[in-house]
């Protein structure tokens, strides 16, 4: 059993009504992303969008069904920002050099010296 | 609480649990903070190894990605039916509480035997881990064997963490009676977690890899 200290109020925020309208716009931002794959936009744009819209999901599960919005602010501030710090540095080094490597693709046999008469 | 400087004395003043939630709480915030980064470090190896190489996208409209929009669709209603749970355990209704769990660790099950049934697809296409089936390798000319890797690696790892997940679940439902509500909103925590991931490998693996239609 927990000891409760002082302070340590159960609050409980959010109806189940706010919790079925988050289901709701979870499934329409899915089935957007779906509708994105099926008219086969090119993959720059689906790779950009799709990020966006996975933040937006990942944002309302974290705030609403994982209750971090109605949790102290220094909970949030502790777990948030060291996050999304290191997954920044993690693209940061990483992205770049992907492109590299991409260059140095091999792109065929080089091409037959000219014989110069 | 009258002002907020109060507030932060009495969050500092001692007697209180830091950030007001529980020990066991926390733990599970910490872990989850841990598990977002090996998850992101996996995600982001994909994206770096997908970026420097030929791709193969071989996902069908059907099968894969049918059955992976019915995967997001049974993980997000097991997010909405564990805070449904939630709820019910905070209004100290234990039964209702229970079978809210247990329809949750069911659409997990759900989840577990639809990606089964997309892996053995692919398997039975001829994809294993260090292999491509030949045909892709005849459409992309020099696709990567990474593909299998990468698929497997990363959508084994999920499901681990959704079976793992569906028996933990098992057992606070079996126990929902002598455990108190934090613990039941600790393993809802967790669930969450599991959804959020598969939010982004759904899009990152199957909906950034469809055939093309020409």
């Amino acid at each position: 059993m927990t000891t409760h200290a002082v302070g340590d109020e159960e609050h409980f925020a959010g109806s189940n009504k706010l919790f079925i309208s988050i289901w709701v716009w979870l499934l329409l931002l899915t089935g957007f992303e779906v509708f994105l794959g099926y008219i086969q936009l090119p993959v720059i744009y689906m790779l950009v969008i799709l990020m966006g819209a996975s933040i937006i999901k990942a944002a309302l599960i974290v705030a609403y069904f994982m209750h971090l919005r109605f949790e102290r602010l220094n909970l949030v501030l502790t777990i948030v920002p060291a996050l999304v710090v290191c997954i920044c540095l993690m693209l940061l080094v990483f992205f770049p050099d992907s492109f590299r490597a991409k260059a140095l693709r091999s792109t065929g046999p080089p091409p037959a010296p000219a014989e110069s008469r | 609480m009258a002002t907020e400087a109060q507030a932060i004395a009495g969050d500092w003043g001692g007697g209180v649990h830091p950030y007001r939630v529980g020990h066991r709480k926390l733990g599970m915030w910490l872990f989850i903070m841990s598990d977002s980064l090996t998850f992101s470090a996996l995600l982001i190896a994909y994206a770096y190894v997908r970026a420097s190489n030929v791709w193969p996208t071989p996902f069908r409209f059907y099968p894969s990605i049918v059955f992976s929009s019915v995967m997001t669709l049974v993980l997000l209603s097991s997010s909405l039916t564990m805070v449904m749970a939630v709820s019910a355990s905070a209004r100290k209704e234990k039964s209702k509480a229970r079978k809210w769990i247990l329809a949750t660790a069911v659409l997990g099950a759900t989840f577990i035997v639809l990606h089964m049934i997309e892996w053995r697809h692919l398997i039975s296409e001829g994809l294993r881990p260090f292999q491509l089936p030949a045909e892709w390798v005849e459409k992309w000319p020099g696709s990567t064997p990474l593909f299998g890797a990468t698929f497997f690696g990363i959508t084994g790892m999920h499901m681990f963490h959704v079976a793992t997940g569906c028996i933990y679940l098992l057992v606070v439902a079996g126990r929902v009676n002598k455990l108190n509500h934090e613990d039941v909103e600790i393993s809802g925590l967790y669930w969450h977690f599991v959804d959020l991931v598969w939010m982004f490998v759904f899009p990152m693996i199957y909906l950034l890899s469809i055939y093309p239609k020409k």
